[in-house]
């Protein structure tokens, strides 16, 4: 760590894997609900479990991605951070109001929830990944606002390099299409038309360019490739990403009151959208072959290798099934969509997270690198959840086709409910393989634990 | 990736790219807003204010916590796009109050309580959604 300030990352990426943990847990909640229905009936009501599931999620990744920045921008711009107490400020206040907003979801009927904290006055909540009741979705405003301000103004006074760049535009543009989260009109087909601007241009747009950005900073250290030929890489993706991305927004548009021109702009587009991501692989795979050093973190360097991987399978090969108008008229909202959720927000973003994690951690803890011991614990961890996914992707894809073919493609097609009862092995087999994610989640908290001789930083 | 294509040409490649095709997003964006007033049903939606307060109540009861509407929410309960074609008002009705079953092992859905006029705001939702042109989503009637 050559940067005092850069140790406030410590805090948020402690945040993440608590989340983390959480998240984990009440997915294998909803996932014995798929099963014995009334499990847990009526105390956490599945859409319960499912909103604290996601919300958990998606705000882990936000305070991995914080975490990440406050890491490398100091050391890509030179310079301490502008200030590390209003970092600190911040992550607590965001803690906080995570974990209310979490207590809220389980102590209060949504409904009584939604009155309490002011939903009358500008209704935005009970839509899906954006059920945060008002105040919170503030407050997340605020923490964004309060955080680019302070990275910002350090990328101002130092050194400007196209890493700290590219990822200084995709926290912005994450900030800004978060906005439309606050716009629900009673109009469904606009409601659903600009709550993709949030969900689609978050994941396909502009937080591939925090994940390139991430990516680039991790293989520069651990590789010691040239800047130069990395930052290329870096520009070459993110320009297929948007090119691609923005407008195969409209794979979302096929059914929901859109015009059908959609079905065109959308389809082809983002049957593009896998490139950047097998750019991403060959980027991963292409600076490792060609490392300058051995770094000693062996662990970090599998982790990014991984998030090229599997974020191409998991976003590009599982996105790509289901991605042209006349296949997803059938998997439309279906098994196969959870199955894709699932791999690419892991391939993607998770990994990315905990490449990050894994590299500047031991860093802030005064080593190069974990003894071996830790790592090939967290290596191990690395397999358990990575094998587990591609598992769950696989039992649910398998699912979601039977699924297709019983409800929607059939002569005699069957009833939602009992297409479901048809589909329980998957759903048992994809229980199972969570609890392996949960030992390997665990494996890798105890990877934290784990002495052992380490070279000093 | 040398010679002439240096990391200041890939950047501007990157910025206009990116701008051209944010601009054909945002003509295409324009063209649907002429188009949507054809397949939204929004004159049916300004003259039932029914139908506003039914889609509140479909957001504050969190219903897309469970149920699929036009294929976006979550996969554990059926589809309720069409369910106005599929069962009929006094069936969405009944069914609504009458919850949960408390069939064992079976997915239980609670009982939210809502009154009478409630359930006619939720059923003018449902008949609503159920005439959007979806471009003939979904396959059938199941969802
Ligand atoms: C890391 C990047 C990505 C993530 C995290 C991601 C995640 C998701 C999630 C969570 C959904 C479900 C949304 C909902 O609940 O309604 C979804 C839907 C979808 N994704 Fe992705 N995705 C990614 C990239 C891609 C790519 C590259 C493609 C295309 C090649 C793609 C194609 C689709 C399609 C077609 C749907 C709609 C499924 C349906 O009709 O039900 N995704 N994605
Ligand atoms: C123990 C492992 C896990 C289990 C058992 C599990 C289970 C579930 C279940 C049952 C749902 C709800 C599907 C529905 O709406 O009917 C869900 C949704 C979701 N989960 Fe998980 N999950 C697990 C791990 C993960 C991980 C590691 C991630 C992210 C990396 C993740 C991301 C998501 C997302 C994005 C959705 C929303 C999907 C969509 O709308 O299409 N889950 N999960
Ligand atoms: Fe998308």
């Amino acid at each position: 760590m050559q940067y005092k300030s850069q140790a406030v990352a410590k805090y948020y990426f402690v945040g993440a894997i608590a989340l983390f943990v959480a998240q984990i847990l009440f997915g294998l909640v909803m996932g014995l609900q798929y099963v014995v229905g009334d499990f847990l009936f009526p105390e956490i009501p599945f859409n319960v479990a499912r909103m604290v599931h996601t919300n958990a999620l998606i705000v882990w990744l936000l305070m991995g991605f914080m975490g990440s920045a406050y890491y490398l921008v100091p050391e890509e711009t030179e310079t301490e951070l502008f200030s590390p107490k209003l970092a600190i400020a911040m992550f607590w206040i965001f803690l906080v109001a995570a974990g209310l907003t979490v207590v809220g979801y389980l102590m209060v009927p949504y409904a009584a929830l939604a009155k309490m904290t002011g939903n009358d006055l500008l209704p935005t909540m009970g839509r899906e990944f954006l059920e945060q009741p008002l105040p919170t979705k503030l407050g997340i405003v605020v923490v964004a606002l309060a955080f680019l301000f302070n990275i910002t103004m350090t990328v101002l006074k130092g050194r400007k390099t196209a890493i700290s760049l590219v990822l200084l535009m995709g926290l912005w543009g994450l900030a800004i299409f978060f906005l439309f989260s606050f716009y629900n009109p009673s109009n469904l087909v606009r409601d659903k038309f600009f709550w993709w601007w949030t969900v689609h241009l978050w994941v396909e747009g502009v937080w591939e360019l925090i994940l390139g950005a991430i990516l680039a900073f991790v293989l520069i250290k651990v590789t010691g490739v040239d800047r130069e030929v990395i930052e290329k890489w870096l520009y070459v993706i993110i320009t297929l990403t948007l090119i691609t991305g923005i407008i195969g927004t409209g794979h979302h548009y096929y059914w929901i009151g859109t015009p059908e021109y959609w079905q065109w702009w959308g389809s082809i587009f983002s049957a593009l959208e896998p490139i950047p991501f097998f750019a991403m692989t060959l980027f991963a795979f292409n600076m490792v072959n060609r490392r300058r050093r051995e770094h000693p973190n062996k662990a970090a360097t599998l982790w990014a290798l991984g998030t090229g991987v599997m974020s191409f399978l998991g976003a590009g090969v599982w996105g790509f099934l289901h991605t042209l108008a006349p296949v997803n008229f059938y998997t439309h909202g279906t098994q196969i969509t959870a199955a894709h959720g699932h791999m690419a927000f892991y391939g993607a973003y998770v990994m990315v997270v905990i490449t990050m994690i894994s590299y500047s951690m031991p860093l802030m803890r005064g080593r190069a690198a974990n003894s071996n011991k830790a790592q090939v614990m967290e290596m191990w961890s690395f397999w358990l959840m990575t094998i587990a996914i591609v598992f769950i992707t696989l039992f649910l894809t398998a699912a979601g086709i039977l699924q297709v073919w019983l409800q929607r493609v059939s002569a005699n097609p069957m009833s939602y409910m009992d297409t479901q009862d048809q589909l329980s092995l998957f759903y048992w087999l994809r229980e199972g393989t969570g609890v392996i994610f949960l030992i390997g989640l665990l494996t890798y908290i105890a990877s934290f634990f784990v002495k052992g001789e380490t070279a000093k930083a | 990736m040398s010679g002439t294509f240096t990391t200041s040409t890939a950047r501007n490649i990157f910025f206009g790219g990116t701008i051209f095709f944010a601009l054909v997003f945002l003509a295409l964006t324009y063209q649907n807003e002429q188009i949507i007033p054809q397949r939204d049903q929004h004159l049916q939606l300004a003259s039932n204010p029914d139908i506003a307060a039914g889609k509140k109540l479909w957001e504050t009861h969190q219903c897309i916590g469970r149920h699929t509407l036009l294929g976006e929410g979550a996969y554990f309960a059926p589809e309720l796009g069409n369910v106005y074609k599929r069962r009929g008002p006094d069936f969405i009705k009944a069914w609504i109050a009458s919850q949960p079953t408390h069939t064992p092992g079976r997915r239980q859905m609670p009982q939210f309580g809502f009154t009478d006029k409630e359930l006619d705001e939720l059923v003018a939702f449902f008949k609503y959604v159920s005439e959007i042109d979806t471009a003939k989503w979904p396959p059938n009637i199941q969802g």
